[in-house]
């Protein structure tokens, strides 16, 4: 089990304009781990996809809210979860298939969570149909001594 | 985010900069597709390397501008993208579409 040593939570409303908003706030709550530039950029990029993926997919033409929840595990390890209450996904493993979207009018190119994926070092996916989906993600980040 | 649209023969330059998530698209999508829809240029460039920050949205941008421009069988280029811009598109497979023209490359020097 692991020791939390830091933690938050906030919650924003799904409008697109927020999903800035999101990456900026996670990344200040990285910052006490004093990642790379690069490390910084792929957290920005996992949490863009999980947020965006709530408010185009979970909520779809409502405005509904966004639950971010992070921590800092064992002083060493960020832990990101974001969660919705919207539709929710009816089989998990195909969605996370890369390329893999219901949304193509929408313009989604299906690589959401092979970003989170690759970008991060655990991925987890939990979801309900109707219910909501929760995204759980965590990063190793001071490796350096 | 900002797009400016520049013109050199048939070539359409979309010239992005900031970041460029699923909210910019939304924008930069209606302004590209607002002059795609007067001049159907033989090659749509993406000027990427001014990009600080993307995501996949930024992938889904270029696909679906690559499928209007192949109704009049133009091309899609993405020229010098940023580090950001380059590790998502070769996550998707589009850096096959990278160009790198001599003013990006004097910039990475
Ligand atoms: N929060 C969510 N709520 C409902 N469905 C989701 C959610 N996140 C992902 N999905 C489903 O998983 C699919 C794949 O997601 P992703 O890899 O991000 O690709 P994209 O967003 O481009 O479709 C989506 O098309 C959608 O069907
Ligand atoms: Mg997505």
């Amino acid at each position: 089990m692991k020791t939390v040593t830091n933690r938050m939570k906030m919650t924003i409303a799904g409008y697109s304009n927020n999903e800035s908003l999101a990456r900026m706030c996670v990344a200040a709550f990285a910052a006490q781990l004093d990642p790379t530039v690069e490390e910084i950029s792929d957290i920005k990029a996992a949490v863009s996809e999980a947020v965006t993926n709530c408010i185009v997919h979970g909520y779809r033409d409502t405005i509904g809210d966004i639950d971010i929840t992070l921590r800092i595990l064992d002083g060493d390890t960020l832990y990101i979860k974001i969660s919705d209450k919207g539709t929710g996904i009816e089989d998990i493993e195909q969605a996370m298939q890369p390329m893999f979207t219901t949304c193509p009018e929408g313009e989604r190119a299906g690589l959401g969570f092979a970003v989170m994926e690759s970008f991060t070092d655990t991925l987890r996916v939990h979801s309900r149909p109707g219910k909501g989906t929760a995204v759980t993600m965590t990063k190793v980040l001071r490796r350096r001594g | 985010m900002a797009v400016e649209i520049r013109y050199e023969n048939n070539t359409m330059t979309a010239v992005i900069s900031g970041e460029l998530d699923h909210h910019a698209a939304a924008e930069i999508r209606m302004t590209i597709d607002g002059e795609l829809g007067r001049c159907s240029p033989e090659t749509l460039t993406f000027d990427m390397s001014g990009v600080t920050f993307m995501d996949s949205s930024g992938v889904g941008l270029v696909l679906g501008r690559l499928r209007t421009v192949q109704q009049w069988n133009g091309k899609v280029r993405i020229s010098d993208p940023s580090p950001r811009a380059e590790k998502i598109l070769k996550l998707s497979g589009l850096n096959a579409l990278i160009v790198r023209s001599s003013a990006g490359k004097k910039a990475k020097k």
